[in-house]
């Protein structure tokens, strides 16, 4: 495909915006979904309902969705970065008024044609408003105590909300996105180390604060096999799906523990577990490879972006999506603690797939204009 | 500017590399644990998910028939048809429970035990509401399914007696395992499986029951069937031929009517037990079922001992039946010959006591032939004086008496043969003389069962051999039955002479006008039976009752448990013996007046159905020859 010199920072018509999108990008997109495809209709014993057939719909909103976000001029969104953020806070709110109840925590807003979850898109909005915040900020002051106030709050405001759904994987992502983007944006090495000590010391207090099956979760990550036919339950069953797919897995559809229930929420937390168990570590470490091929893309085009709001922007972004794929495949294989982190693009669930969707859609805004020149407020040179 | 921002785009460069490759490592990570769960560990869950996975039924195999010698059917199984009650099925257990009930009558206890069971399983598990239904009410269930959702019937096994209570104490029963039965086959914790209680049932338990299949069932989380995997079928157990004879065990069952008592016959030269009956029986198809606490309380409180097979477990004084014994230990000790002769005045004075004989003017001069035959009591005084108690019980034991018989049934007595240690031991004081003389007629401590008696009449008419009885054609060898040795008893060690002298002697108790069993002596042409009659006195007749008017209560004014036991053992037929019959009636009154009629109806049946008395190929009573007997 032909590039755009690195020098050139005309405008770009629509036709060569279209001709310039990085195609094998999205290509790669279609292609994970598609296992997810594959494995919600091996979820629902071989139908495409009830899930593949509505996951496909909402990846083909997603994907134009996508395109449309990759589009637009990267400046539109460095100036939309604070509204999107406060909308995006104003819904985490609106939860808390009038969300509905699920799975014992208020996630969802029903806004009637679309269970919205604010905390998922929150995430994006987090990241948008830390890359203008950095961008904005001399390199001499970024370090400085007196500038790091007005992040901490972007970060810990959704933050508290989340919590009190109550929520700990998705705030626990938004903290080390968040942690990610002042590392990015040049915060001091001791400062981290500050923040780092004093969340240790607030552990103690912090666990008064969590709900008893958040804390049963923990305890029972750190013990699965303590209580096999209760809490561990799920954990255990997880592990024994993914150990007995052996090399190459059972085959589709042949999982025995997704197939006969042992496996639990098979079709979103638990779902690389099927992927596991039928295709084996094979299809495991593959799965892993175009996870690792999708981040190394975006890595390669925060590396390449001229502006620092679109390298935060992508880089951001880029973390964001690994800390998914990490958090879900860590949980299953009962490295880290159940905490409800569904697998991107794969995992049924309209929210974290729009959310995706639009992710990557800024990542690929980025790549387009990565020769744009943008500055402290937002404008063109 | 264009300095300050290289500044920031290098430190951005560092830290972003940094984090990618933090990135990096901990993906590597993550399929590093996938390799140590889907390679390094990979048995392990293989194992604990097939473990989830699959689930082993038991299939219970069919249970071994058993056979008469002549291949009649003698415990079979029947078809148990059941209702069967899913929940799941059921929108309204209740309801459906009382629509049921107007087909078949279910009282509210049964409907509390049923809606309890229902409470305490899956709903997919289905709970029997009610077993052993006759083929009226299943062919009204059948037309009414439509209306009774979730009810089912089921067709399952069960154990059946055609026969009833005809060889009840032969066959023994099924039952429920005990705690102290279960062998850590898992076959025996199955709900509804049975085994043997008793007698053939439990002798020949393991070859009847069989070898279980199984059956792979994968269940999913909830433990519902999705599919049978694999099904191993089992073997059915074996059947257990018998050499029982089913007409004569129904023949002297008959025979034996209302009396309690037994009648036992076997082929001197195999040993083959061909009648074994006891009475009263019990119906084995009701212990089956399970018998309420009152029928259960009705059989076991019976003074006549349903429950008790008294052919191998009932242990009488032989009476006269053992004067044969008396007579052989005085032969072979040289003490006697067969023209020795003793005065017979009707009794024997020994120092201050008075022993009678039970004809109460005296046999006059009587030697061994009169002694048997007429059964003198005075001549069998004076032989077992000069005997002796002690050689008089190795004779008897010689004989199988005193001793378990080695049956291949459980149950067996061993009845008693007394001795002068035995006495001094047991009892602790001294043997006395007196107590020889009534030995010498088969009372006192002696006891012997209804099996011994006839298995020592088939040794005196066999020519001397240890004769072993048994019940079934095979034994049971590791679990499963393998033939039986041919018989080749070993010799007892009586000189011939002597054996033929008693056996001549019992041939005059039929034959001769004067014997005891005279009018009981066969008289169908080519038949005939010799023998020996007994009566067992049961109580202590004192002077003062002997010198009453009219003398000895005759038994008929007694009451039943003080009544005499009458005794008869035999043989037939006199000229080549083939078969040897004990009958005992418990109070049943004198031998020659009550045990030997029933001997010889019995005997006279067995003789009419005796392979050798046929033309080749001829039909007995409709039944095969036992030529071609088999399983």
């Amino acid at each position: 495909m032909a590039r755009l010199s690195g020098t050139t920072t005309a405008k770009l018509t629509f036709r060569q915006k279209l001709l310039h999108l990085n195609w094998e990008f999205v290509l790669l997109i279609v292609l994970t979904a598609s296992i997810g495809f594959a494995m919600l209709f091996s979820a629902a014993n071989g139908n495409i309902d009830p899930w593949a057939s509505r996951q496909f719909m909402r990846f083909a909103v997603g994907i134009v969705l996508m395109l449309a976000v990759a589009m637009t001029d990267i400046r539109i969104w460095l100036r939309a970065a604070y509204p999107v953020y406060a909308l995006c806070l104003a819904l985490l709110a609106a939860v808390e008024i009038m969300g509905s109840i699920g799975m014992g925590a208020q996630r969802w807003l029903d806004l009637g044609f679309f269970q919205l979850q604010p905390s998922e898109v929150m995430k994006i909005a987090v990241v948008l408003a830390l890359a203008r915040y950095f961008h904005g900020l001399e390199p001499e002051d970024a370090g400085r105590l007196t500038n790091l106030a007005i992040p901490i709050i972007l970060v810990a405001a959704p933050m508290a909300l989340v919590l009190r759904q109550p929520d700990l994987g998705t705030a626990g992502v938004v903290a080390m996105v968040g942690a990610a983007m002042f590392w990015l944006g040049g915060a001091r090495l001791w400062q981290f180390a500050t923040v780092a000590a004093a969340a240790a010391a607030a552990v103690p207090v912090g666990w008064q604060f969590l709900r008893s099956y958040q804390k049963e979760r923990i305890f029972t990550f750190l013990n699965p096999e303590s209580d096999p036919l209760g809490a561990g339950y799920h954990i255990l069953q997880s592990k024994i799906a993914l150990g007995s797919g052996g090399l190459f897995g059972k085959g589709f559809m042949e999982g025995t523990q997704s197939h006969l229930n042992f496996l639990p929420e098979k079709q979103t937390d638990f779902i690389f577990t099927m992927l596991a168990e039928e295709f084996g570590l094979v299809g495991g470490v593959g799965l892993i490879a175009l996870y690792g091929v999708l981040i190394a893309y975006g890595i390669y085009i925060a590396f390449r972006a001229r502006s620092h709001f679109a390298r935060l922007l992508a880089m951001g972004l880029t973390v964001n999506f690994f800390l998914y794929v990490f958090i879900n495949i860590a949980m299953v294989m009962g490295i880290l603690p159940v905490v409800g982190v569904p697998l991107p693009l794969i995992s049924y669930g309209g929210t974290a797939m729009l959310t995706v969707l639009i992710g990557f859609g800024l990542i690929m805004s980025c790549w387009l204009h990565r020769d744009t020149y943008i500055n402290k407020r937002g404008g063109a040179a | 500017m264009n300095n300050r921002d290289s500044d920031r785009q290098r430190l951005f460069t560092r830290r972003a590399a940094l984090l990618a490759g933090g990135q990096f490592s901990l993906l590597t990570a993550l399929v590093g644990r996938m390799y140590y769960l889907q390679v390094v560990e990979s048995e392990r869950y293989q194992m604990l998910a097939e473990e989830n996975r699959i689930n082993m039924r038991l299939l219970p195999p069919s249970r071994g028939r058993v056979i008469d010698r002549f291949g009649v059917p003698i415990a079979v199984n029947e078809q148990n048809y059941r209702v069967l009650l899913k929940a799941e099925n059921a929108p309204d257990v209740s309801a459906i429970l009382d629509r049921l009930s107007m087909i078949i009558p279910i009282n509210a206890e049964e409907k509390a035990r049923v809606l309890k069971e229902i409470h305490g399983r899956k709903k997919f598990v289905p709970v029997t509401v009610r077993e052993f239904l006759d083929w009226e009410d299943v062919a009204r269930l059948e037309v009414n399914t439509p209306d009774l959702p979730g009810i089912d019937i089921d067709v399952g096994e069960r154990r059946f007696y055609p026969n009833g209570a005809v060889a009840a104490h032969i066959l023994g029963y099924v039952g429920t395992p005990r705690p102290e039965d279960l062998s850590g086959d898992p076959l025996l914790e199955l709900p509804g499986f049975k085994v043997g209680r008793s007698g053939v049932e439990r002798a020949f338990d393991l070859p009847l029951r069989g070898r279980a299949g199984a059956s792979q069932l994968e269940v999913n989380a909830f433990g519902r069937v999705i599919r049978e995997l694999d099904r191993q079928d089992g073997d059915p157990g074996q059947d257990v031929v018998l050499t029982i004879d089913m007409a004569l065990q129904q023949e002297a069952m008959q025979r034996l009517g209302d009396e309690a008592g037994s009648v036992v016959v076997l082929d001197v030269e195999t040993g083959g037990i061909i009648v074994q009956a006891s009475t009263p029986s019990f119906d084995p198809n009701a212990f089956t079922e399970g018998l309420s606490s009152a029928q259960w309380r009705a059989v076991a409180d019976n003074e006549r001992a349903p429950l008790r097979n008294k052919a191998i477990a009932g242990e009488y004084a032989p009476g006269s039946t053992f004067k044969m014994i008396v007579a052989l230990a005085a032969l072979e000790a040289g003490l006697i010959t067969p023209d020795t002769s003793f005065f017979c005045p009707g009794y024997l004075d020994l120092g201050d006591g008075r022993f009678h004989c039970w004809r109460r003017n005296g046999h006059g001069r009587v030697e061994l032939n009169r002694g048997i035959s007429e059964s003198c009591d005075v001549y069998f005084y004076e032989v077992a004086r000069r005997v002796g108690i002690d050689n008089i019980a190795l004779m008897a034991n010689r004989f199988g008496l005193g001793t378990k018989l080695g049956l291949d049934t459980p149950g067996e007595r061993a009845g008693q043969i007394p001795t002068k240690a035995w006495k001094r031991a047991v009892i602790g004081q001294p043997w006395v003389l007196g107590e020889t003389l009534v030995a010498g007629i088969g009372q006192g401590f002696i006891t012997t069962t209804p099996m011994q008696l006839a298995t020592m009449t088939a040794s005196m008419v066999n020519g001397g051999k240890a004769v072993r009885p048994h019940l079934a054609r095979d034994v049971v060898s590791r679990g499963t039955l393998a033939a039986r040795a041919p018989a080749e008893y070993e010799t007892i060690g009586i000189n011939p002479k002597n054996l033929k002298l008693i056996i001549d002697a019992m041939g005059l108790v039929t034959m001769s006008p004067r014997g005891t069993a005279y009018a009981a002596r066969i008289m169908t042409p080519g038949m005939s039976m010799g023998g020996k009659t007994g009566t067992a006195q049961v109580r202590r007749i004192t002077l003062s009752e002997r010198d009453r008017d009219g003398g000895v209560i005759k038994n008929k004014d007694l009451p039943w448990r003080y009544r005499d036991h009458a005794l008869f053992v035999g043989y037939g037929p006199i000229e080549a013996p083939r078969y040897a019959i004990a009958v005992v009636v418990e109070h049943g009154g004198g031998g020659s007046a009550v045990a030997a009629p029933i001997a010889r109806d019995v005997m006279t049946a067995t003789l009419k159905r005796d392979p050798a008395r046929l033309a080749p190929g001829a039909n007995v009573a409709g039944l095969r020859a036992p030529g071609s007997q088999g399983s």
